[in-house]
């Protein structure tokens, strides 16, 4: 591990533009990687890591202007030539990119442009080379890789275009791989074997992996060092167990402070980091973190800090207070305060006696799936919603999880259209929705409102905040509205001077938050989220869930909380419904599933899930599920998770017909925790 | 994909008939040909005219209907009648698709591909000196009528056969009426026509097609597939021909297809201007001499073409996008 770096960056700067509308997005980044060593850098977005890795590769557009010095393997490749830099590219440098849906050229088959990336640096016959691509696409996990490598993109699923991906930057046998979150835009499971692979080929070449990834928890198993950026900068560099637990910046502690975690279940206040990531076109004076900062001083604000060394040899930390606080003189735990809960925890009468403010019986969605450009026939249904049971009780936070694909969101819309469902029943507040006249339609939509995911899209940009809030409630018939506007305002922690501004005069968060109110405005008894906090930064994220919880305790609300973050619905939800395929394949008191899920499915989700915890990470056991989510147009027989069932390869062949022949139905395991497995026991994957 | 195409070959067959009956009913009520009769000195008598125009079926004392009938009796055995003149329209159309095709076809090859290059290079070069260059020269093109920038043309290429003392370009006709020679010196002599026309059409299309191209190229170069490109090992340039610029193809090449269609009577000035005896010409000249079957006939061409045009846009599709080939 102690060879010389194989690749060197030092002071790497990369400015946008020219004057005073430059862009700094880089300022300064050194780093160094050895043969096998794996460098974590984590960020929020706009940190400059993904500019940083393009600047490594000389892939930036050319208006950008790059400084400092990238050595591989002690040559220089800054203002290097696109010829020599081709050269290295592929051969001793790889890279693998954020989204595998767009990463491959969609008009040539895989196994070709795994070729392409063989024969570019190497003496090799088409023939040769094709061997050799089907060989690293069954390297990567593959099946049949022989057929796959004559198929082209689209008929590949995400993971297993990030597969491919992953071939190609390991053909040549690299020194270095740099991975931009090479896991992003996939589901836990699908990220977990990727992982896997990545972790494989790097065994297989022996290469350094710089992994840029904004996910604390996967930066807590997959590294040795981490390095922070805060704003363009490393703000602490250190090995992952320094940085982890002997943070030394209180930017650092801040972000592990705000993440919600799988493994803890007690219901106490995130703390989030005040404020929002400063734009890299204006940066405040001194240390770009002052404004956020709780340990702020008036040193901070004249220079910016160096990187320096703190106590234990390698791990530096960018903060004038870092001193003190390894000294002991400022403990890290009262650094950070949790907000103070407004009002004590409301008691609620025992779940049975609460009203049931929505339930879904045996709800089905299926769409027909169609083909032909011209002359469209039927050749299936797309089963998404196949048959969904639950109810949501007053008081009470409902977190519906599963993959993409699982029909979490169609459940959704489906309960929002407030239309007979093809199958099956939904009573909102008690009242059927398929036999209501379209007064009482327009009545239960006061008293159910939703938040949507991307609070870019989900808010008119020609609508001012006033208009935006006001709309709901004129529609429903409210006057003086002027009151109510700047009271769900400040409910919601925005300032009410600010109704007169747009939407594009707010951050991410503050937009969240607009939408929050905009759900709020009418008063309703229930909230239906869809992935509410997805599109936001952790730090920006737990100051939303801290507020949707306040709001939840103050007005009595009722959520279904729709999301594919399993650590934001432990620390949110009072109940959990996990689907799959279109079913419940687990539901239950948060608590009890995540402790002893019971599901072979929840098992392997939920052992999927990254904690940032290295210790932790490093002693957990991945329950690996094989292959993709099969189509739901022709989900398998009997039990739809068989294909993929972990506990389904280890029972007896007698066993086995029943999983085959039988659907299994949610069966009660005590309270109201269910499961849908015939051979259903419990098993500790946290 | 047989069944698919058979479908869709009968659907256009009965556009065709829809489009043409429509267009020969609308000549046949809207011309007269009974005029070209009556202009003359001394006027022919009406006798001597009414079986004149019974014999051409082009008397507008017959049921239209019944001129119908007679009429697509004739196409469907392949005869589209004769000309006011009395003259086989068959025999005088195919000679003049003949010259049209001859004139488009390159025409189209030469703009396709010049408008390809410039539209891609534009792209690659953006906000440069070359892009500001032919998008300055693109708008100008397209500002400019057809009949200007042809005379221009040939105002540059008189003045360039003075300059050098020889006829480099010739500016009217296909070929030099009785020129000797072997086949060499006929193919030189036909080449040296073409020039000119081919320019005037070519450089209309190269200022539409490297718009077109310049917008879908810009669309892909910042595609993360480009990057994986380059990430591999492969030169901007490689990576911008084999990857980008082969992507952003697709939706251009059914694009041409499509005004290979359009052009086919589409290119009346140029035909008008350079004297090339063809299609558009015709249509014009028909018109004006109350030529009800030349009309319908070149109406019931330029339908089949168009049609022609966008199967072979679906097939070009298919053949370019494996996306679409699979579903």
């Amino acid at each position: 591990m102690r060879d010389e770096p194989v690749l060197t960056v030092s002071d790497l700067s990369v400015t946008f533009g020219m004057g005073r509308g430059a862009v700094h997005a880089v300022r300064g980044v050194s780093f160094d990687v050895r043969p096998g060593e794996v460098l974590g850098v984590v960020g929020e977005s706009g940190s400059g890591k993904s500019v940083s890795a393009l600047a490594v590769m000389g892939l930036l557009p050319p208006n950008a202007r790059v400084s400092g010095s990238v050595r591989l393997l002690g040559t220089e490749l800054l203002g290097a030539s696109d010829k020599r830099l081709a050269d290295f590219r592929g051969r001793a440098l790889s890279m693998v990119f954020q989204d595998p849906l767009s990463a491959l050229t969609p008009v040539y088959r895989v196994g070709d442009q795994i070729a392409e990336a063989l024969m570019v640096h190497r003496r090799l016959t088409r023939a040769q080379a094709a061997r050799r691509a089907v060989e690293l696409l069954d390297l990567v996990g593959i099946p049949s890789p022989e057929q796959r490598a004559m198929a082209f993109p689209h008929e590949f699923s995400g993971g297993m275009r990030q597969r491919a991906v992953i071939a190609m930057a390991i053909a040549n046998d690299p020194d270095v791989i740099i991975c931009d979150e090479p896991t992003t835009a996939l589901d836990v499971t699908i990220q977990a074997q990727v992982l896997d692979v990545l972790r494989k080929a790097q065994h297989e070449t022996g290469a350094a992996i710089v992994l840029i990834t904004h996910d604390l928890g996967i930066v807590a198993g997959f590294v040795d060092r981490v390095l922070v950026m805060y704003a363009g900068r490393p703000v602490e560099v250190g090995t992952v167990d320094e940085v982890y637990y002997r943070s030394r910046m209180p930017y650092t502690l801040g972000l592990l402070g705000s993440v919600p975690r799988l493994d803890r279940g007690e219901h106490g206040r995130l703390v989030p980091i005040v404020g929002n990531p400063p734009s890299p076109a204006a940066l405040p004076e001194g240390c770009p973190f002052s404004p956020r900062c709780p340990l702020v001083v008036a040193d901070c604000r004249s220079a910016e800090p160096p990187l320096l060394p703190v106590r234990h040899g390698g791990h530096l930390a960018a903060c004038v207070r870092a001193g003190e606080i390894d000294g002991g003189d400022l403990p890290p735990e009262r650094i950070y305060r949790a907000p103070e809960r407004a009002a004590p925890r409301p008691v609620h009468a025992p779940r049975e006696e609460r009203e049931v403010v929505l339930g879904v019986d045996g709800l089905v969605k299926h769409y027909p799936l169609m083909r032909g450009a011209v002359f469209k026939r039927r050749i299936g249904t797309v089963r998404a919603v196949d048959g969904v049971t639950f109810d949501l009780r007053e008081g009470e936070t409902l977190g519906l999880v599963g993959e993409s694909g699982c029909g979490k969101t169609t459940t959704l819309m489906e309960i929002l259209r407030l239309v007979r469902p093809q199958a099956g029943t939904v009573a909102v507040l008690g009242r059927d929705i398929s036999a209501l006249a379209s007064s009482q339609r327009m009545a239960i939509r006061r008293d159910m409102q939703v938040v949507f995911q991307d609070p870019m899209s989900s808010l008119d940009p020609r609508m001012t905040v006033y208009d935006i809030l006001a709309e709901p409630l004129r529609t429903h018939g409210r006057r003086d509205l002027g009151p109510r506007i700047q009271e769900l305002l400040s409910l919601v922690g925005l300032e009410p001077r600010h109704a007169a501004r747009y939407p594009q005069d707010f951050s991410g968060g503050q937009r969240q938050r607009i939408g929050i109110a905009r759900a709020l405005a009418l008063s309703p008894r229930l909230i239906v989220l869809d992935e509410p906090v997805s599109a936001l930064d952790v730090s920006i994220q737990a100051g939303v869930i801290n507020l949707l919880e306040e709001l939840k305790e103050r007005l009595g609300l009722s959520y279904l909380f729709v999301a594919h973050d399993l650590a934001v619905v432990r620390h949110i939800a009072d109940r959990v419904a996990v689907m799959y395929l279109g079913r419940i394949a687990e539901v239950g008191a948060v608590g009890r599933v995540y402790d002893s899920p019971m599901h072979p499915y929840t098992q392997a989700l939920l052992s999927a899930v990254p904690i940032p915890d290295p210790e932790k990470e490093r002693a957990r056991r991945r329950i690996l599920l094989e292959g993709d989510l099969p189509s739901p147009a022709s989900p398998p027989s009997g039990c739809r998770f068989r294909t993929r069932c972990p506990l389904f390869k280890a029972i007896g062949e007698a066993e086995r017909l029943r999983c085959v022949d039988e659907e299994p139905r949610v069966r009660p395991m005590g309270g109201d925790h269910g499961a849908a497995c015939h051979y259903a026991e419990s098993l500790d994957v946290l | 994909m047989a069944g698919f195409l058979a479908r869709r070959l009968l659907n256009y067959v009965a556009l065709i008939v829809v489009a043409t009956s429509l267009a020969y009913m609308l000549a046949a009520s809207a011309l007269n040909p009974r005029s070209n009769y009556e202009q003359r000195t001394p006027p022919p008598p009406p006798a001597v005219v009414d079986a004149r125009l019974d014999e051409l079926n082009l008397n507008d004392e017959t049921p239209l209907f019944q001129r119908y009938l007679r009429w697509s009796w004739g196409v469907l055995r392949g005869d589209f009648g004769r000309t006011v003149a009395g003259d086989e329209v068959n025999a005088d159309l195919a000679r003049r698709a003949g010259v049209s095709l001859r004139l488009i076809l390159v025409g189209l090859f030469v703009g396709s591909i010049a408008g390809v290059l410039v539209g891609a290079l534009a792209a690659v070069w953006q906000y440069g000196v070359f892009d500001r260059l032919t998008t300055g020269a693109s708008f100008i093109v397209l500002a400019v009528p057809t009949v200007v920038l042809a005379n221009i043309l040939i105002i540059g290429a008189v003045w360039f056969n003075d300059l050098v003392g020889a006829q480099i370009f010739l500016v009217s006709g296909e070929t030099t009426p009785g020129l000797e020679g072997g086949l060499p010196a006929q193919l030189f002599d036909r080449l040296r026509h073409l020039v000119l026309p081919t320019l005037s059409l070519s450089l209309g299309l190269i200022a539409v097609y490297s718009r077109y191209q310049r917008n879908l190229m810009l669309d892909v170069l910042g595609a993360d597939f480009v990057r994986t490109a380059r990430a591999k090992g492969l030169r901007r340039r490689t990576a911008l021909t084999r990857h980008a610029l082969r992507t952003a193809l697709i939706p251009a090449a059914t694009y041409f297809a499509f005004t290979f269609g359009a052009l086919l009577t589409g290119t009346t000035f140029t035909e008008k201007i350079f004297g090339w005896h063809g299609l558009g010409e015709r249509l014009i000249d028909s018109i004006f001499t109350n030529d009800v079957n030349t009309v319908a006939a070149i109406s019931c061409l330029a339908a089949f073409a168009v049609l022609l045009a966008a199967l072979a846009s679906d097939l070009m599709q298919a053949v370019l996008d494996p996306r679409v080939r699979m579903g």
